[in-house]
Formats: C-alpha cells, structure tokens, sequence
C-alpha cells in the first residue's frame, strides 16, 4: 500500500513523495527525520540536492532525471536515481549506495569517502576527483580529468577514460577495461596481479556485474609516487 | 553562472509555441543569471524583407520618425513594430546598409542584430520579468537562443546582455570568459567588423562573423574558434538556418543536449529542459569538450 505523503506529516514507510507538489526542502526534511524505509520519490525534473544528507536504511527511487549533487553526503542508504544524474551525484558520500541508471555529469562521486557509486551510463569529466575511499563501478565510459587527486577508494571503468586519467593521484586505484586517452601527471600503469584482481572481482559482483566481466580485461592505474612525499610507512593509512 | 537556452524546431507545428516554450525554459534558469537576459528569435518573413532590430539605450525614442529618415536614407519604404522598448524595423532595402545607418545617425539607440530571420530583445532585471514584459511568450519561429546572465567581465547593462549579434542573422550567446578578446577585438576589425561594446562575447560573436563572410561553413569557423579563442566556453550559435554548439577543450562551463524527432534543444542545466514536450522519449547527453555540434534546417551532424 502506497500513500501520498504531505509535508505536516511524518511519512510512512512506502510514500510516494512528488516533487511537483513538495518542494526539494520539504522532501529532504521528510527523509531527513524518518528513521528509513522504501520512498518513490516522482517529478524530479533535474531539480538540484534531491535527496542529499541521509543518513539511514532507505531505499529511495528517484523516478527521473536529477540535478545537481544528487544523494550528496549519503550515509547508509540506497539510492536508485530511475535517469541521468547532473553534476556531482553522491558527492562526498560516507556509505550506503548510489546508483544512477542513466549518465552522470561532472565531478560523479567527489570527495566520496565509503560506499558504493554504480553508474549505468557514462560519467562526464572529473569523476571520482579527490576520492578519499568511495568505491565508484562506471559501465560506460568517462571524462576527462577523472580520479584527479584521487586519495583512497576505487574506480571502476569498463568503457574508456578521457585525458589525464588520475592526475596528481595518491593511493587509489583505477582499473579501466577499455582505454584511457592519456594518464595525467604521476600516474602510471601498474600489475594487474592476483591480489587485484580478487579485488576487481568483489567490486563488480556488488555491482550487480557477476560474472559477465572478465576481471583479466582490465588494466590497473595509480600513482608512481614521485610527486608527493610518499612514505611507505604511511601505506597503512589509506 | 549564466544560463543558456536554445529551442531548435523540426516540426513546424511547434512553431506558435516557440516564444512560449523559450520563455518558460529561460525562466527556469534564472537563479544562474538574475542580472538581464536576452534571446534571440528566428522568425521568417517574407523573402526580400530585412529586420533590424533595436532597442533605447536612453529616453524614449521616436521609432516612427527613426523609421521615416531611415526609409529616407535608404530610399525605400520601412515599417517599424515597436515592443516596449525594443522596435523591429523592415525594410527591403540592404538590412546590413541599415543597421549602419541607425548606429552612425541615431543617438540613443542600440542596434541589436539584422538580417532575414532573426529578432533579438535584451532587458537588465529578472528573466521572467524580462521575458513577459518582451512578451517573448507571444513571438513564433523556427529556433530561439536565450541566455540568463550573471556579470562577470562587464557591467550590467543592456550592452553587456546577450546575444551578440555583428552579421546578418548571426548570433552567438556565451556561458564563461575570453582572456584574449582585446587582441582578438583589433584583429577583427582590421579584418572590418565592427563592435559596438567592450564585451568579450561579442568578440566571440564577430570571429563567427567573420569566419563565415570569407566562406567557412558554421561547423569550421567553430572549429577554428576552439584554437583561436583563449579561455573558458560554452557557446550556443544561430543562424537564419542553423543552430550550434560548442565547449571549451577542458568543458569549464557545463551543458546538456536533447533531441527528439520534433525539436533539439540546449540548456545549460536539463531542468530547463524538462517542460519541453515529448522530453521523456528525448535522446539527452552531454556535448563532448572541444566537439562542434551542429543542425540546420535541412540535416544535423556532430564533427
């Protein structure tokens, strides 16, 4: 049983809230005093934060196309956006899980610290820029500039990679099946060995990829270690 | 910020619509540009019929008696339909000959575009007001480019809006920055276009003019833009035929693409999209950096 929620009212578990009648603000507050639970959220005709700062077990579907900065700051819950996803979708999520059905614009993922991002299409540039431990699982193809700085975490491609593919990066990892136009500054190709490959193989199962992928398809990227002071010491920390 | 819009049609019974589905897409950018907003509307007329449109920079102009020296001028007749502050003169007299005319003789007049086609309207304040008080919503046409705008490099007036427009039937409207368009502004004149502010989009408009007078297609004086101009871009051309768009090589400023069989259509963010009509059976994406898109009235390509 399904129930229009209003903003007076504290929603039941399986409302549908639509966005044509409340507004981003009022469907956040809804979702940001509930405790969890399953929501359809309707009409979100790329307006912008929908959804942004939960923090519990929900599991939100979002029935179109969002804005920016989508399941921002997302902690525990799921989110399925049912479309494409504007700029920076899950960005800076602690947990839980984001997946957008469709593209991602820009900046997909930034500064994500935990938690899983799948994106179905393509991310446009800059995706997973600054990661700091999100886990980022890209069917498509993505932009230029991607996993710029990238700290802790990993990013997935199975299509290719624009330019510059983890400029300045630190300790993420990138695996990328298909072929990065070119890698940015400090960052180099390295063995794709047992290890990473069991790695791969946990990042795609939660993907929901199974096993249609071969992991011995891709090829992993991350840093050469010479443009920041990299103390093997510290390896333990990221 | 800026906001821009662009409503391209196929299908001709959209056409009535096309001021009413513009002025609805630039109101939902208005938070990405509350200082003014402009557009530009493509609206046939008849075949040999010139337009100018201009618009009072101070006072309240005598339009009907700038219309009889005109037509005195060029010794033909002109009409003039006035719209608040904006009047549209036609002619069948040379339309380039015309806009000259009113620049060099009519003080307190700003002349806006000329040609076949295009129409453009520019006012400072908020574009929803900007657009009913226009009444963009009643004008009809083949495509229409608009743009929101947030000043960055010039001040807010009605010379700083956009579009730009320096050749017949030409516009261009721009989201982001020119860091050499003071180079780029003399070289064009030298090469005889003629500027009528310090605004760097403009420059960016006449290198557009420019390249297609010599005989480069829309497509390759795009091109040729992406290595002549320095800085941050996206671009949304028109012509009396075509429509196009352009990114900057590192895609600063951001930008969606949709189609469908009946229109295409551009906005800086989708929701500006979102209203149009069919938009949940669209082809929608993300132009590439540095990729030329581009449509005209007989077929699109991407280069």
């Amino acid at each position: 049983m399904q129930h229009e929620a209003s903003a007076a009212q504290s929603p039941p578990s399986n409302s549908i809230l639509d966005l044509a009648h409340l507004s981003v603000r009022e469907v956040n507050e809804l979702l940001h005093h509930a405790e969890g639970g399953d929501f359809l959220l309707t009409n979100p005709r790329g307006l912008h934060a929908i959804a942004a700062g939960l923090d519990g077990n929900f599991a939100i579907t979002i029935a179109g196309h969002v804005g920016y900065y989508c399941a921002g700051m997302n902690k525990r819950a799921a989110v399925t956006i049912e479309g494409n996803a504007g700029t920076g979708v899950a960005e800076n999520m602690m947990s839980g899980r984001v997946h957008v059905k469709g593209d991602a614009s820009q900046s997909a993922g930034a500064t994500g610290c935990g938690g899983l991002l799948v994106i179905d299409g393509n991310a446009s540039a800059r995706c997973g820029i600054s990661l700091r431990g999100l886990d980022i699982v890209v069917k498509g193809s993505v932009g230029h500039v991607s996993a710029f700085m990238a700290q802790a975490g990993n990013l997935v491609v199975l299509g290719d990679a624009g330019d510059a593919l983890g400029d300045s990066i630190y300790e993420a990892r990138l695996f990328v099946r298909g072929r990065p136009r070119s890698l940015g500054s400090d960052c180099i190709e390295k063995e794709l060995a047992d290890q990473h490959k069991a790695a791969l193989r946990q990042l795609l199962d939660a993907a929901g990829l199974g096993g249609s992928v071969d992991v011995a398809e891709f090829k992993r990227y991350g840093s050469a270690r010479q443009l920041y002071n990299f103390r093997i010491e510290n390896l333990g920390s990221y | 910020m800026c906001g821009i819009v662009g409503l391209f049609l196929k299908d001709a019974a959209l056409e009535p619509d096309l001021g009413r589905l513009t002025a609805a897409m630039l109101n939902e950018l208005s938070d990405r540009g509350p200082d003014s907003a402009g557009f530009a509307v493509y609206a046939p007329d008849a075949a040999e019929t010139s337009k100018i449109s201009a618009v009072a920079a101070s006072g309240a102009p005598a339009w009907q008696v700038i219309a009889e020296d005109l037509a005195a001028a060029l010794h033909a007749p002109v009409a003039v339909e006035v719209i608040e502050d904006h009047a549209i003169f036609k002619t069948c007299a040379d339309g380039a000959a015309a806009r000259a005319w009113l620049i060099d003789h009519v003080p307190g007049v700003s002349v806006l575009a000329q040609g076949r086609s295009i129409e453009i309207f520019k006012g400072v304040g908020a574009p929803a007001h900007v657009a009913a008080r226009l009444k963009l919503a009643e004008r009809r046409g083949t495509h229409a480019i608009g743009h929101t705008r947030m000043a960055t490099e010039s001040a807010v007036t009605i010379a700083g809006s956009h579009p730009f427009s320096t050749g017949a039937d030409t516009c261009l409207v721009h989201n982001g920055s020119l860091s050499n368009h003071n180079q780029l502004r003399r070289l064009l004149q030298r090469a005889g276009e003629r500027f009528l502010t310090d605004n760097d989009s403009e420059v960016a408009a006449g290198y557009i003019t420019w390249r297609t007078r010599v005989g480069d297609s829309l497509t390759l004086a795009l091109e040729r833009a992406l290595l002549e101009l320095d800085g941050f871009f996206t671009f949304v051309v028109g012509t009396r035929t075509g429509f196009a768009v352009l990114r900057d090589p590192i895609a600063c400023k951001p930008a969606v693409l949709a189609e469908t069989d009946a229109w295409v259509a551009f906005g800086t963010e989708y929701r500006a999209l979102a209203l149009l009509p069919g938009v949940e059976r669209a082809a929608i994406w993300e132009p590439e950096p540095a990729t030329v898109y581009s449509w005209s009235r007989v077929s699109r390509h991407a280069a």
